[in-house]
């Protein structure tokens, strides 16, 4: 059977619960009133369901994202633009050992598909894994009334900036998104454009704090300015990561207000390499090597610079680019 | 519960930790207002470099040079207020080399398309076939997201906290 034509199939209806298992490949996937469990040929996992489903969603909504993508230390998925790895255990040093590690390639299409329809079926009305924990309910339990609203939100792209015509416009009432409750303190203006006759509508600028604070998802960024290939994604970041993120190339952190702390591993081995605490202003690399876990106490504003181009994954993968940015002479 | 967000500025910030088994230099961690802080006025210090693209602190006081790129660029404005403003390249005016903001020699002979006043939050594109100017009656910070080019200033050594 070639992995990448497979798609999702239901195994059966947990009479209890209510929850639907499922098969994707040689990936077994059910969940009970607390957990999610994987299950492959050699091996099972246990995942809490509230990370589970944060991680899950978000991996839909980012497309896979860039790199590596761990829903905990064990399993998760790896993105090739087009091609998604699913493993259990692949970039764990004791399961490597053991051999019990486990991974498949399917489409990126097969893997969307999967996830939309786990997340469907375990998804209850009134829990968003989208929302800070403080701002939703609870994903625990036996199955009730799936939501019927959309899965994901907030993912929108500008491909030159932001509000500008024909690009997403900036949050605000209108949109539907007032301020957040965690930066109701802050106050928001707009910039002053002035066109001189001629040039109205040539100029432009936007309250980028006002943006971000309106977002009403966290951990979920948006582009909302683009030089060639570098994209500038700004997002909101309360509670923690619900992912472990591994990228494939270099990417930048810029903390905009409050702090996040973050947790350094080896991206092969999970092997932990420290912490680092951002605060206002800071500014640091996320090298190509690590995996990234954060952690924000407060809900902060964090901007994200990454390098888009093309077949940067190859050329890092390969040993052709060093796996960090800076070259200090 | 009321909560209270933390910004950083010129005049008070409180740098990050950073504590790693690993070599420093691979992260290049920096903070905008202490490299701002140190700066030149227009010296635009790169702090992020993502292959030829990078982002520059500037520490904005007075009049800045006339600048323009043959590409957008992109200005946060982080601590005060900033006027940006904008006079019209002739195709023939536009810069053709790779890639980041070059100082043009005075003010172009342009028509001006007017001005933006940006503060904290506020960011303002710097589109390609524009010349800008920076100005400030306070010394403020902008943080330039655009391409690693002739104006851009490296010092990593200096900026970066390296144990």
């Amino acid at each position: 059977m070639d992995a990448i034509t497979t798609k999702i199939a239901a195994t059966g209806t947990n009479p209890d619960t209510g929850y639907t298992s499922y098969r994707l490949g040689g990936f077994e996937f059910a969940r009970d009133e607390y957990f999610a469990h994987v299950s492959w040929p050699k091996g099972s996992h246990i995942i809490e369901i509230d990370r589970f489903l944060r991680a899950m969603v978000r991996d839909i909504g980012w497309g896979f994202f860039y790199g590596w993508i761990f829903f905990d230390d064990i399993f998760g998925t790896t993105n090739h633009y087009g091609t998604v790895d699913l493993f259990a255990g692949a970039y764990d040093a004791g399961y490597k050992a053991k051999g019990l590690d486990h991974l498949e390639t399917f489409s990126a299409e097969t893997v969307k598909e999967a996830f939309e329809t786990i997340s469907r079926n375990w998804i209850n009305e009134g829990y968003d894994p989208l929302s800070a924990p403080l701002e939703t309910g609870s994903p625990l339990g036996p199955k009730t009334v799936e939501r019927t609203d959309a899965l994901v939100r907030g993912f929108a792209a500008a491909s030159r900036m932001l509000g500008l015509e024909g690009e997403p416009p900036v949050r605000s009432d209108a949109t539907g998104h007032p301020i957040n409750r965690a930066f109701a303190d802050m106050e928001f203006d707009k910039p002053d454009i002035e066109c001189a006759p001629g040039f109205e509508g040539q100029l432009h600028a936007i309250n980028l704090f006002d943006h971000i604070a309106r977002a009403d998802v966290t951990w979920n960024p948006s582009f909302t300015a683009v030089t060639g290939a570098s994209i500038c994604c700004v997002t909101s970041e309360e509670h923690m990561l619900p992912v472990i993120h591994g990228n494939d190339r270099n990417e930048w952190f810029i903390q905009l207000t409050d702090e996040i702390h973050w947790q350094i591993a080896d991206k092969n081995s999970g092997q932990p390499r420290g912490t680092i605490v951002m605060k206002p202003g800071d500014v640091c690399a996320m090298p190509a090597d690590i995996r990234h876990q954060g952690f924000a106490p407060k809900r902060s504003m964090l901007m994200v610079l990454e390098n888009g181009t093309p077949g940067l994954e190859t050329r890092y993968a390969s040993g052709e680019l060093k796996p960090y940015p800076v070259d200090f002479g | 519960m009321a909560y209270n967000t933390k910004v950083g500025s010129l005049d008070s910030y409180d740098k990050g930790t950073i504590e790693l088994a690993d070599d420093l230099r691979k992260y290049a961690f920096s903070n905008i207002y202490e490299v701002a802080g140190k700066a030149a006025p227009f010296e635009r210090v790169a702090m992020v470099q993502n292959l030829e693209y990078v982002a520059e602190a500037v520490r904005v006081e007075g009049e800045s040079p006339w600048y323009a790129a043959p590409h957008d660029e992109f200005a946060i404005v982080m601590d005060g207020e900033v006027t940006f403003r904008f006079v019209q390249l002739e195709d023939d005016q536009v810069p053709h080399h790779e890639g980041g903001a070059v100082r043009l020699g005075g003010e172009p002979n342009g028509p001006a398309m007017g001005k933006v006043t940006a503060r904290r939050g506020h960011q303002v594109l710097l589109p390609r076939g524009a010349a800008y100017q920076l100005s400030a009656g306070q010394p403020a910070v902008a943080f330039i997201q655009t391409r690693d080019g002739p104006e851009t200033v490296k010092r990593w050594s200096e900026i970066c906290t390296l144990a």
